[in-house]
């Protein structure tokens, strides 16, 4: 869902009003089919080029003029089928969608007031403006904070908070999560910001807000202040200083430690996971006000969780790697990549059984965590076994499913807080006293 | 070893836009800032509306995969703007010189990998239905590591100038930003008092 109104809205922007400026047919089926189609070939791209990195042949640079004539023959194509669609109506829009096509080019020729030339106005339209408009603002903004991951970040750090043994407050919850989705927002941007020439080189970065001059640095760096400080003053002030340290420690070492130390060592994966292990942790102080081993337990599985998954993403992006200067284990020790991914599927098990040791969890925790371990671990000897892509794939895509159903079996398996004072109430009468003074 | 040639003359073919145009931006842009014209449109073959007073940013090169920015040259730039736009215009032309160099040693480099491991194996570098032959990506592990761990001084030296040229960029921006409002400000106070 989230996946297709992405395309979507960026569908939106890529069509510019052009197809609207000259479209002077009556029928509005004409425009919808082109848009959808244009929608379509845009989706399949990008299906592709998102999962299996195959690098294009850029072989454009030699063929281009070639390519040109393509593109053209390509929307004759288009125009054709549509009258095809309509069988009553052929006669009279062929000849309007031959009009039209002679209309795209005359306007993207008066446009840009370039010699005329079917291959350089294609060019030409490419060429943006860049003028910051204000209702593309929050689409940028959305884009350069990396939205999605910070919502992911957000409710590993409300899973912690949910987790935490105390009673549940909700002012407090709300502002743990803003503060923590500030801080995530703010990190994000900076790293954005540093990396401008590495995205615009790997395909799957390519169309971040940077590369494509929607927004200046200047900007960039102006929005993460203006999230980060209030995002970190959120969490000091009005949760407990100790969460604002770990938020602001976290942003220092997401943008000062991993972004820089991506291009020079194997180690930003470690790196990496810490600070993907950090927001659940700040979870819990932010509810209990002390980092204890719950909180660290937590952590754990954070960290552990974070290799599988990156080492199996970064196993099909290694061509882009390799060319973009990023340091992997993928690329440089790829066995050292899938031994480190197993051993931290296994770890998951082990830590999913030190839950109730530490009275977090009911036993019941491991029994029903134990499945759905075990099948990404299983995975993970698959991945360390063939080393291939598909192998890669089922893992990256376990451990999207994993940690969400992981940390929901987790709550539900939780040692509620009544059920620890109860059991301070049967252990002895003269506890009395101390039972009443924990009660909220 | 013939295939790695063709690619070779393929890739001097194509002339290097940025690397004139900021040659002819130096020496022409005192000139041209009089007349309000744009220098670095002429090796890039497009130029922006007349009555545009923004910069323009282009599509991806095929050499480098950056964007190429014309940018506008206003009829009265102070030094500090000034200043800026040629910062900007030297980091542009150096990136675009460092990436289109690297990416075409990449390319090369990988054809030729490809060639010898295709030779080694007895294979041709078209098979019969004329599709270009490839390996696999196991097979191309070999290649991306030694590729990686051969330009890695080559990558240390580039991340230290280019962090080094985007904070230069980013802190004159702010200067300018600051002078503009500032003087915004104060033409509003003289606006107000007349």
């Amino acid at each position: 869902g989230l996946f297709v109104w992405h395309l979507r809205n960026t569908g939106a922007r890529q069509i510019p009003c052009r197809f609207v400026h000259f479209y002077h047919v009556a029928s509005n089926r004409l425009i919808t089919f082109q848009y959808f189609n244009f929608l379509k070939r845009m989706y399949v791209t990008q299906c592709n080029k998102d999962l299996s990195q195959r690098a294009k042949p850029k072989s454009d640079s030699i063929v281009s003029p070639f390519h040109e004539l393509q593109q053209l023959d390509q929307e004759k194509k288009v125009v054709h089928k549509i009258s095809s669609v309509s069988p009553i109506h052929q006669s009279w829009s062929e000849m309007s969608s031959r009009n039209e096509l002679r209309e795209m080019k005359s306007a993207a020729e008066t446009e840009d007031s370039v010699i005329p030339g079917g291959a350089e106005s294609k060019e030409d339209r490419q060429w943006k403006e860049m003028k910051l408009r204000l209702d593309d603002l929050p689409g940028i903004l959305a884009r350069l904070s990396k939205i999605r991951l910070t919502a992911l970040v957000v409710s590993t750090a409300s899973a912690g908070f949910a987790m935490a043994p105390v009673p549940f407050e909700l002012t407090c919850f709300m502002l743990a999560s803003l503060g923590t989705g500030l801080a995530s927002c703010a990190a994000n941007s900076i790293n954005q910001f540093f990396e401008v020439p590495f995205d615009s080189n790997m395909n799957r970065t390519k169309n971040r807000p940077l590369v494509r001059g929607q927004i200046s640095p200047l900007l960039a760096v102006c929005f993460a202040a203006s999230c980060g400080i209030p995002g970190i003053a959120l969490l000091t002030l009005g949760v407990n200083p100790l969460t604002g340290a770990l938020g602001a420690f976290n942003i220092f070492l997401y943008t000062c430690c991993y972004t820089p130390l991506k291009r020079m060592s194997i180690a930003n994966t470690w790196v990496g996971a810490v600070v993907g292990a950090i927001p659940p942790v700040m979870g819990w102080t932010a509810a209990t006000g002390s980092l204890d081993a719950g909180a660290l337990l937590l952590g754990g599985i954070l960290y552990s969780w974070q290799f599988p998954h990156f080492n199996a993403l970064s196993w099909g992006l290694r061509e882009d790697y390799s060319r973009g200067g990023y340091c992997m284990m993928s690329v440089t020790h790829p066995g050292l990549c899938r031994r480190v991914a197993l051993r931290h599927c296994l770890a998951l098990i082990g830590l999913s059984v030190v839950a109730p040791v530490l009275n977090i969890t009911t036993w019941t925790f491991p029994i029903i965590s134990l499945p759905i371990n075990l099948y990404i671990s299983y995975l993970g000897f698959r991945f360390y076994r063939d080393a291939d892509r598909s192998s890669s794939r089922k893992l990256f895509f376990c451990s999207l499913w994993h940690l969400p159903m992981l940390l929901l079996v987790m709550f539900t398996c939780k040692k509620s807080v009544l059920e620890k004072e109860d059991k301070g109430k049967l252990h002895g009468g003269s506890n009395e006293m101390a039972v009443e003074i924990r009660l909220p | 070893m013939a295939a790695a040639r063709v690619l070779r003359a393929g890739g001097c073919y194509r002339r290097h836009p940025l690397a004139s145009a900021s040659s002819s931006a130096s020496s022409g842009s005192g000139r041209a800032a009089e007349r309000g014209e744009r220098p670095d449109s002429v090796g890039l073959g497009f130029r922006p509306p007349a009555h545009s007073h923004s910069d323009w940013i282009g599509p991806p090169d095929k050499l480098s995969n950056l964007r190429p920015v014309i940018f506008y040259v206003p009829p009265e730039e102070s030094a500090l703007e000034r200043r800026l736009r040629e910062a900007r215009q030297e980091a542009q032309a150096s990136n675009q010189r460092f990436w289109a160099r690297h990416n075409r040693a990449f390319r090369q480099e990988k054809e030729e990998f490809i060639y010898s491991r295709l030779k080694a194996k007895g294979l041709e570098m078209r098979d019969e239905s004329g599709q270009k032959a490839t390996l696999n990506a196991e097979e191309m592990a070999d290649f991306y590591k030694d590729f990686l761990s051969k330009n890695f001084k080559k990558h240390l030296q580039y991340n230290r100038d280019w962090y080094k040229q985007n904070f230069r960029i980013t802190f004159l921006m702010g200067q300018v930003a600051l002078v503009r409002a500032l003087r915004w400000l104060r033409r509003r106070k003289k606006n107000v008092e007349q």
